[in-house]
């Protein structure tokens, strides 16, 4: 049976079934990652003394970092343009962009952290570490999947264009939809934890 | 792999897409000009209340940006902001929880 919804707008809703549910699905996301930011402030607040971010934290590569998951949202969104203007070869530029930013943005990751548990500095070591990597963590996870999804849609999953171009661009509008509200925590997330 | 115009369902047109282009490449300017900033005003080492106030306006703003243009939230249906707005609320409500039980609650005390 085919899933209803994907291409057609419904009457009700005005909304593809997939647009609809990407959006309910990031409405749980914002309850998530806001449950660990009123953790961050209940901690925060309740603690005698805090350091200042740029105290531990590596501020440039963070920026750098920054800077890295904003372009990758601007490809993201020229890939779901170009393939709104039919042409597929430029969608595969950005779209490999998209992923190869999102792998950039791990790999930069991987050396903070390295960096962190080599100077002996682990999630149990106070309560800022702890909920550092733990808000840290959790978004690299988000950036993980995203690039997972990205990934099929640049590969196997890029075969639809051929059979159902409409419902591969709405599938690809709904994967940038969760790439960008990655982008969005991480914005929240940059100052919150290096620079205040 | 073969290249066809993609007439969706969606409202967008080709000639709709070309603008969109353009503001987003504006947006990504702009984003890029507020990390700068974002990162410029923490050097100035600010009294806490007053530097947590801009680095989360500055936030706010970029964050606007990216749901507003990235996210086509500008030209959303109402059913999805209807969503949004009983997402705000709930969310506020949790990031208040922390700061009124601070605030010497009196449901807090022992």
């Amino acid at each position: 049976m085919d899933i209803p919804y994907t291409v057609e707008i419904r009457r009700d809703t005005g909304l593809t079934n997939g647009k609809i549910g990407i959006w309910l699905f990031l409405a749980s996301e914002v309850m998530l990652f806001g449950a660990l930011f009123a953790t961050y402030i209940l901690i925060r607040t309740g603690s005698h003394e805090w350091p200042r971010g740029d105290s531990i934290l590596n501020v440039p590569l963070a920026t750098f970092n920054t800077i890295v998951l904003i372009s990758s949202s601007v490809t993201m969104v020229m890939a779901w343009a170009s393939l709104m203007r039919g042409r597929f070869t430029t969608f595969r530029l950005y779209m490999a962009s998209t992923v190869l930013l999102g792998g950039v943005f791990l790999t930069v990751k991987y050396f903070e952290y390295s960096h962190k548990f080599h100077d002996g500095l682990f999630p149990s070591t106070n309560n800022f570490l702890a909920i550092y990597f733990t808000l840290t963590g959790l978004h690299m996870l988000h950036v993980m999947g995203g690039m997972a999804v990205n990934a099929y849609f640049l590969g196997p999953g890029a075969k639809q264009w051929k059979t159902n171009p409409v419902w591969f661009t709405n599938r690809v509008e709904n994967s940038g939809l969760f790439w960008h509200f990655v982008d969005l925590v991480w914005i929240f997330l940059f100052p919150t934890l290096y620079l205040l | 792999m073969t290249e066809h115009a993609v007439t969706t369902t969606s409202e967008h047109h080709a000639a709709d897409i070309d603008k969109h282009v353009r503001i987003y490449i504006t947006v990504f300017v702009a984003l890029m000009a507020l990390t700068i900033v974002t990162v410029a005003i923490s050097r100035l080492h600010l009294r806490e209340p007053v530097a947590v106030s801009v680095a989360l306006l500055v936030a706010i703003v970029k964050g606007s940006l990216v749901a507003s243009y990235f996210m086509h939230l500008i030209s959303e249906k109402k059913l999805i902001y209807a969503v949004l707005v009983l997402t705000t609320i709930f969310f506020i409500v949790l990031l208040a929880l922390p700061v009124v039980t601070h605030s010497d609650g009196f449901w807090i005390r022992e």
